[in-house]
């Protein structure tokens, strides 16, 4: 602007140019909604047809959910018309009733203060686990994987000898057996889908051989084809006094999908390492063991995050599918809970469908926030 | 501990650091090395140049095993390389190794970088590994930076940082695969500088590079190679005025032009 010299074929700047603030087009709310919502004609039509379609669904929705909805009652006459509430909404005096059910199915009622401290040490180690500042996160894992089980097993089956009675899993249900499944099913696949992926990788023929022969045997086949030779075939084969229960027969086939599932995720990680890191381990003289715990893997897992979560994801829906071989997971307590002919009325089965979808969406996109935020919290710290 | 470097020691005063005797090596059908012979003196400083695909790389990595080979023998500080998993180890133990593309491992620290590998291979305190590693960062000049990752630093800075964390397990051989080739031009002096101080306290060093400056100023010996043989081997002042073979002189005149 100001210091073009005279000379047309040379140039020497002798005011270095400051930094200026962007022009207000681009800046501030105007500036947001102007290139997020109203950019071109195309853009501003969808804008429009979008907030007509919100409210248009949104309005009734609340209405039946939230305005008109029965939060009071014992029993179905309460969801009804009637003279004071002509048009009633979805009936949640039915989920406050049953939601007892819901959580602990048949788990005796004086025991269940067993299942609160299993949740209660569940979520504390979790916690423990997921928090990144957490201290001593190593005691966290220790805790997690070693006491945690112990504990849990011996809180929620019983051991007579220092009076716990024993509860046969057939009185387990509902919230909690969803929980133990996916806690289980997760806590196996991770470990075992990478003691797979790695196999896969291997030297040796035999190990990759078995590896690929069981990842593509249960990637092939359904869950429900696992569950049900888990639970009928099994038994077959096994004399009976051997056999496993049946809540563990439905938890080994579900760790085991999700473990293939996890392998193949796992080896993508593994795939997404330069070759020269392997070789800057090897040329410091690490051994394979070191080589992949301290130097690949972590940066494996740490580029497959969202695929692990999504896995996790999924892994927690599929548990639904435990109810097939006659589990009573949440979604199976609330399927026989809404059959209950004191609470028949037209809204009960909706209203508990949506709120098992509630259970299930609020659980889920918190595994995926967090997922979010660990992802933004390792980026932050520049170590991609 | 004590009876180890003792070992060490007697190693480090043996006369030839790293013997190379027949070796060949073939990738499929293609022969990369044909019938190498080299013995590296003891802080010794050697220099390998010599156009792409001669093998340079490939001869460096074989001496610590990086890569394989099928045919002859090398003997790195009196210790034959074979496929015994003790020896590749304790011969990795006392070479380090610096690559073209750095090679950090960008989910730690650089701190944790160059502590790694003495306290998971030579089973040193954390205190103790971490005091080491800042006297190597201090001397390669980025103590201020120990707590960053490596993707905040620069090349150049990356590069030391490497140096840093192979000195880290006080090897008696550096290995120097083309340190500076990917770094800007405005990065390959301080590395170059690092190298330089590093010669001269007297360590072994084997660098491929094309760095004809740092050979002249640096090397004992300078090798040329071309397509999987030494062609050449000088000292630099007689390689660089009165190449020899008609292969070096044109590299040197395609490189020096």
């Amino acid at each position: 602007m100001t210091t073009i010299s005279d000379t047309p074929r040379s140039y020497l700047r002798q005011v270095p140019v400051g930094r200026l603030p962007p022009p207000t087009t681009q800046a501030g709310l105007f500036g947001w909604l102007r290139s997020n919502l109203f950019s071109t004609p195309g853009n501003i039509a969808l804008t429009i047809i979008c907030i007509l379609f919100i409210a248009w669904a949104v309005p009734p929705l609340l209405r039946f959910f939230l305005i008109d909805a029965v939060w009071t009652g014992t029993d179905r006459q309460a969801c009804l018309a009637s003279a004071t509430n002509p048009q009633p909404g979805a009936c949640w005096a039915f989920v406050r009733m049953w939601i007892s059910y819901f959580v602990y199915a048949f788990y005796p009622i004086d025991q269940r203060w067993r299942v609160d401290t299993f949740f209660l040490a569940l979520s504390f180690g979790a916690g423990w686990l997921l928090w990144p500042s957490a201290p001593r996160r190593d005691l966290g894992a220790v805790y997690f994987f070693v006491v945690l089980p112990i504990i849990s097993f011996v809180l929620l089956s019983g051991f007579p000898a220092i009076g716990l009675a024993a509860v046969p899993t057939s009185l387990w249900g509902g919230v909690l057996v969803t929980i133990v499944v996916a806690t289980v099913g997760m806590v196996v696949s991770l470990p075992l889908g990478i003691a797979l992926a790695l196999s896969r990788r291997s030297h040796i023929p035999v190990v990759r051989l078995l590896s690929v022969t069981f990842i593509e045997f249960v990637r092939g086949v359904p869950l429900i084809t696992v569950l049900f030779m888990a639970s009928v075939m099994l038994p077959l084969f096994v004399p009976e006094r051997f056999s496993p229960d049946k809540l563990v027969r439905a938890l080994i086939g579900v760790a085991l999908f999700a473990s293939a599932y996890m392998a193949e995720v796992v080896r993508g990680g593994l795939a997404a390492i330069p070759r020269g890191q392997y070789e800057a381990a090897r040329a410091l003289g690490l051994g394979y063991g070191r080589m992949m715990a301290l130097v690949v893997l972590p940066q494996a897992l740490r580029v497959t995050l969202p695929n692990i979560v999504n896995t996790f994801i999924g892994l927690f829906k599929d548990t639904t599918l435990v109810f097939i071989v006659g589990i009573f997971d949440f979604l199976g307590t609330v399927e026989a809970a809404r059959g209950d002919p004191k609470w028949a009325s037209p809204f009960t089965s909706v209203t508990g469908y949506v709120f098992a979808g509630l259970f299930y969406f609020i659980c889920c996109y918190g595994m995926s926030r967090y997922a979010r935020s660990v992802e933004a919290h390792l980026s932050r710290a520049g170590r991609s | 501990m004590a009876q180890h470097c003792e070992d060490a020691g007697d190693r480090a005063r043996a006369e030839v650091a790293v013997e190379i005797i027949d070796l060949h090596k073939w990738y499929g059908d293609f022969h990369v090395l044909r019938d190498i012979n080299l013995k590296v003196g003891r802080g010794e400083r050697i220099v390998i140049c010599g156009p792409s695909g001669g093998g340079k790389s490939t001869l460096l990595r074989c001496i610590n095993r990086l890569e394989d080979w099928q045919r002859g023998r090398i003997v790195v500080d009196g210790i034959e390389l074979t496929d015994e998993p003790k020896h590749i180890v304790a011969v990795r133990r006392d070479v380090g190794m610096v690559f073209q593309q750095f090679n950090l491992f960008p989910h730690l620290t650089v701190l944790e970088n160059c502590t790694l590998a003495p306290i998971w291979v030579r089973r040193m305190p954390k205190h103790d590994a971490e005091a080491l590693a800042m006297r190597y960062l201090e001397r390669v000049k980025i103590p201020d930076q120990a707590h960053k990752y490596p993707a905040r630093l620069s090349g150049g800075q990356q590069q030391r940082v490497a140096i840093a964390r192979a000195l880290c397990m006080n090897p008696n051989i550096m290995l120097f695969d083309e340190p500076t080739s990917a770094l800007d031009p405005e990065m390959v002096k301080e590395v170059l500088d690092t190298m330089v101080a590093l010669a001269t306290d007297g360590i072994t060093m084997l660098v491929v590079s094309h760095e004809m400056g740092f050979a002249r100023q640096v090397a004992d010996r300078v090798i040329f190679m071309d397509e999987g043989q030494i062609v050449e081997i000088n000292e630099p002042k007689g390689f660089f005025d009165h190449p020899q073979h008609p292969r070096t002189r044109l590299f040197l005149e395609q490189i020096l032009r």
